[in-house]
């Protein structure tokens, strides 16, 4: 069976790290798995967890009186879910609902955040691979809300 | 692919030739599907993927409009038409035995076999995929010219999602199809977010790849970022442009990009040709 450290290293946003650095990170993660329907994360709870998915996709929801829940993006294998836990006041954003059996590694954010903090390259090179990650779903929300699907035609 | 048409030699690409509704398929909320033969003996040559006719809908006006089948020399035509204004409303209010004008084939085409040996990667954004389906049928229907095939698919919701029962069918003759919408309700349970995200997952390798992309502009631009960034070149990226046109047969300039004119230069364009003038203010 492969360790944490090892599955952690096959994420996009973790490959390449130090094997000391990994080792880190992986003594504040632990193997979880959600069955299908089953809710990850619920809005407005304490976010103290992100999740780094094996497998299976997560729906992240809003829930909208009137229509029930929409789901504004998925996550697939090796994406990472919830930032949250990064900064205060450290409350979960979105619903993240599984989509058939998802196998996840759990952070512990408080963990992750001291660590960080007593090791300040560890920190920094933790925000060098979460930050892309942000601003990447950032722009592509951005698009996303630019309805190009919809939008006028031809000039 | 032969012209199909007997009296073609006759025509005047700048008169239109009657047209009957033979049938009629809705296929999203303000999207129909138009079968079209012709009322006379006259009809206009064959079409290939990429090309498009002008419609005219009497007394609405007339555009420009991509076949979305190619119907094998039978004279029939068909396309798949979205109503945004005057012209592609009356066309889709059009009913089984309503004539319409029609003009063509106009414009260039996506040149599949260009892409022989290589793998193709196919991204269609929201009815963008009408133009494409004539170029993926023939790849399928000539699939061991190719390698790897990709269809990848992007809509505002999954009731916007173009031609959901061929996309299966596509699965099953052996390409890979994924799609992604913006948003969605109830029980989808397919992926959400934008058509890009699909591009890092698609099974083609950049330096043999060639890739045709239709959709709105702006979807375009970003996906040839993207596509580029897996590592193909711009010379093998096509796009299909979209500008207002009049003549069709470059003598107006209404279609003016630049020193191209996309009616008889486009639509469908290499990128490298074309990069620079996506995303101008005022052309
Ligand atoms: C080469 C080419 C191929 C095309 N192929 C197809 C096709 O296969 N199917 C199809 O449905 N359309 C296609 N189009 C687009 C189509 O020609 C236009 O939608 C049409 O010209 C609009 O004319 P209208 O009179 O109905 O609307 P207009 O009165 O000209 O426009 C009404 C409103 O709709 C907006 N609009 C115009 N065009 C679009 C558009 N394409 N998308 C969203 N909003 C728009 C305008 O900005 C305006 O606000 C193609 C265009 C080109 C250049
Ligand atoms: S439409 Fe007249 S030049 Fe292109």
């Amino acid at each position: 069976m492969r360790t944490i450290d090892q599955l952690l290293s096959e994420a996009p946003a973790f490959s390449g790290m130090s094997s000391d650095q990994l080792e880190l990170i992986a003594g504040c993660g632990l193997n979880r798995v959600f069955e299908d329907g089953e809710y990850v994360m619920r809005e407005g709870e304490p976010a103290d967890v992100f999740y780094v998915l094996r497998s299976g996709r997560v729906a992240l929801e809003v829930y909208m009186p009137g229509r029930g829940a929409l789901t504004i993006e998925t996550l697939d294998h090796g994406e990472l879910l919830g930032w949250s836990w990064l900064v205060p006041p450290y409350r979960v954003a979105f619903d993240a609902k599984a989509i058939g059996t998802v196998h996840a590694i759990a952070f512990d954010g408080a963990c992750l955040r001291g660590k960080s903090d007593q090791d300040t390259e560890l920190g920094y090179e933790l925000m060098k691979r979460i930050v892309p990650v942000l601003v990447e779903r950032l722009q592509a929300t951005r698009v996303q809300l630019l309805d190009v699907y919809g939008g006028p035609g031809p000039v | 692919m032969t012209a199909a048409g007997t009296d073609s030699a006759v025509l005047e690409p700048t008169t239109p030739v009657a047209y009957r509704v033979a049938g009629k398929r809705k296929e999203m909320g303000d999207t129909w599907t138009l079968e079209l033969e012709p009322v006379g003996d006259q009809r206009l040559p064959g079409f290939l993927p990429g090309q498009f006719s002008m419609l005219y809908a009497f007394g609405s006006g007339e555009v420009p409009i991509s076949v979305s089948a190619i119907a094998g020399g039978s004279g029939e035509l068909t396309h798949t038409v979205r109503a945004v204004g005057a012209a592609t409303g009356a066309i889709c209010d059009a009913r089984p035995g309503d004539q319409l004008g029609v003009r063509g084939p106009f414009g260039s085409v996506w040149p599949l076999d260009a892409a022989e040996g290589g793998d193709v990667v196919v991204v269609a954004g929201g009815i963008g995929l009408a133009p494409l389906r004539p170029a993926i049928e023939q790849l399928i229907a000539e699939r061991d010219r190719y390698r790897a095939v990709t269809v990848l698919c992007g809509a505002r919701s999954p009731d916007e999602m173009l031609y959901p029962s061929e996309l299966q069918d596509w699965r099953e003759a052996g390409i890979a199809v994924e799609t992604t919408v913006d948003s969605a309700t109830g029980d989808w349970e397919g992926r959400v977010g934008l058509v890009t995200k699909l591009i890092p997952l698609a099974p083609f390798q950049g330096e043999r790849a060639t890739a045709f992309v239709c959709g709105p502009e702006i979807m375009m631009r970003f996906v040839a970022a993207e596509l580029r960034g897996r590592g193909i070149p711009p010379g093998r990226i096509h796009v299909s442009l979209e500008r207002n046109m009049q003549c069709a047969v470059g003598h107006c300039g209404h279609c003016q990009l630049a020193h191209l004119f996309v009616c008889r230069d486009g639509p469908v364009f290499a990128l490298d040709r074309v990069e620079p003038l996506l995303g101008v203010r005022e052309l």
